[in-house]
């Protein structure tokens, strides 16, 4: 019954000999441009994950896009971290103009202040949006605004997608929206 | 005046020119969403594309569940194509759970996912014929169907929503004279969809309705993210299934359909040549595949990820299928997110039906394989 002591977090690149070489040579890239200001939380086969500041994603969009080739978002998914008072929003990036890229995803992540009565749109809860830099993540901001309540500064179009207009509960993807009978 | 609204809500200026339509969310033309199209005289001005009425909360639903009995839920956003909506699932938490998959469950899963691409694709052609007025295209599908769902029958004991995939394999292996009667049944549907090429294909009327209708062009599919057939419609080169070799794909030999024109006709077609694609990954996987072996690892009860978090992602019928699992040490994962090819492909909708006219909106919104209860989830 003796439980495996487990470190409770990933200290970013620590075993340099198991790193594949291709993905690392882009976190190099990443890490020679923005240094402190960006952690590289893993290095893994096809999967990089970089996360920045809030005040930082827009360069760190643009680098990606410019001079790492990654033209596209698959993905933005917002997660929910009431014990650190945060809303974290990952965008998934792939690439489908450079051969060499067509495996890998490069994750984004950024995180933003998260408050106790959210008031979607009016409170603190807002990041900048990336979509003059990707194109694509315009319906997937709109999703992540309607269900974690963070506002996307930049955006042309923050309606609601797919909940009813006229929703006025918690957005529903927050840990404190509990579902009846559970 | 707008200032006030709050976001979300805004106030809409009327035209004495600009008539706005909403189809949906009950007709039939859209499936089970609301697209607010404004039009001047025939043409469509822009189009707005409101999803949500079959939104079900899936995600939500997965955080509430532990690892295994998320799997019946999690595939039913497209219940006919359920093995491949599974399949990013299932490959996620096997990477938490460092699970090594046995080798015959891989080609299972690949024959399987395979037939569920043709069944999702029938389903869709089905429905693409009819809304183009064209009723045998409606029928043959409908009923060559029925052949791979047999067969789906056969392997998983169910004929829509199978569940058959399990984080660790498959949940039990094929029975006995199981091959030979796939290998019957595939041919026999290869002669079948072959046959559609000359009453709809090359059918003048189709050729003539769709063809130049709601062009994409190559960079604007690469820049609007979207994914699988209207992507490869547009001439990128792009299939999972070659580019990131899950499972047994790595040792199976794929070719991906690209056509150049990105109009409505080559999106519509890449889905069928898709399917005979499919018909030779089949029988390919039927030659390479172990004759007997374990087809399922058995996991602890409550398994538990560590903190760590894994996107996985498939070629599914509608195109590229991502999972992202966040796990935190307990049974349940802690964030599901689907990161589905219909909402992706949305997208381009009010992008393509700008200036079309509305006649041509079935064709053009069809042809993007788009599944609303998918984008929705």
């Amino acid at each position: 019954m003796s439980a495996p002591p487990q470190e409770a977090k990933p200290v970013p690149v620590e075993q340099p000999k198991d790193l594949p070489k291709f993905e690392k040579s882009i976190a190099d890239k990443l890490e020679a441009k923005f240094g402190k200001k960006a952690a590289i939380e893993f290095v893994k086969p096809t999967r990089i994950r970089i996360k920045v500041g809030k005040d930082d994603v827009l360069e760190a969009a643009k680098f990606i896009r410019d001079e790492l080739h990654f033209d596209h978002a698959e993905s933005v998914s917002g997660v929910d971290y009431p014990d650190q008072k945060e809303i974290e929003v990952v965008y998934h990036l792939g690439s489908y103009t450079d051969p060499e890229l067509a495996d890998q995803v490069l994750t984004l992540a950024t995180r933003a202040p998260r408050e106790e009565s959210p008031n979607p749109g009016n409170d603190s809860t807002r990041l900048p949006s990336l979509r003059d830099i990707f194109y694509s993540v315009e319906f997937h901001e709109r999703e992540c605004f309607e269900m974690l309540g963070v506002y996307f500064e930049g955006h042309p179009d923050n309606r609601r997608l797919l909940l009813p207009e006229d929703w006025a509960d918690l957005p529903p993807l927050r840990k404190d929206f509990k579902i009846k009978g559970r | 005046m707008t200032a006030q609204l709050p976001p979300g809500l805004h106030m809409e200026k009327v035209d004495e020119r600009i008539m706005t339509l909403n189809v949906g969310p009950q007709h039939p033309g859209s499936g089970h969403m609301r697209l607010i199209v404004k039009i001047d005289g025939d043409f469509i001005v822009s189009c707005d594309p409101d999803p949500g009425y079959v939104h079900r909360g899936e995600e939500k639903m997965a955080e509430y569940r532990n690892y295994i009995t998320n799997i019946p839920h999690l595939e039913r956003p497209v219940i006919h194509d359920s093995c491949n909506v599974l399949y990013p699932y299932c490959l996620g938490v096997e990477e938490l759970l460092g699970v090594e998959v046995p080798e015959r469950a891989k080609y299972l899963r690949v024959i399987a996912s395979e037939l569920n691409r043709c069944v999702y694709t029938q389903y869709w052609l089905a429905i693409y014929g009819i809304f183009l007025g064209h009723s045998t295209m409606f029928m043959w599908p409908a009923g060559d169907r029925e052949l791979f769902i047999d067969m789906l029958e056969k392997m998983t004991g169910a004929r829509v929503t199978h569940a058959y995939f399990v984080p660790g394999g498959i949940r039990n292996d094929v029975p006995a004279n199981f091959e030979d009667m796939l290998l019957r049944r595939v041919d026999y549907f290869e002669k079948r969809i072959k046959e559609y090429a000359a009453i709809f294909y090359d059918n003048p009327i189709l050729i003539s309705r769709t063809t130049d209708a709601g062009v994409l062009s190559r960079e604007d599919a690469i820049r609007l993210g979207t994914t699988g057939s209207t992507l490869r419609a547009s001439g990128v080169d792009f299939d999972l299934r070659k580019k990131e070799k899950y499972d047994a794909y790595g040792e199976l030999d794929v070719h991906s359909n690209v056509l150049k024109a990105g109009d409505s006709y080559a999106r519509s077609k890449i889905p069928w040549l898709d399917m005979l694609e499919s018909c030779n990954i089949i029988r390919e996987a039927v030659r390479k595949m172990p004759k007997s072996g374990s087809v399922r690892v058995k996991l602890k009860p409550n398994p538990k990820g560590g903190d760590d978090e894994v996107y996985k992602r498939v070629e599914s019928g509608r195109g590229s299928l991502g999972c992202y699992i966040v796990s935190r040490s307990k049974p349940e994962p802690y964030r599901v997110k689907m990161s589905v090819g219909s909402f992706r492909n949305l997208i381009c909708l009010p992008y393509l039906l700008k200036g079309e006219k509305l006649g041509n909106m079935p064709a053009v919104y069809w042809s993007l394989n788009y599944w609303p209860v998918e984008a929705d989830r």
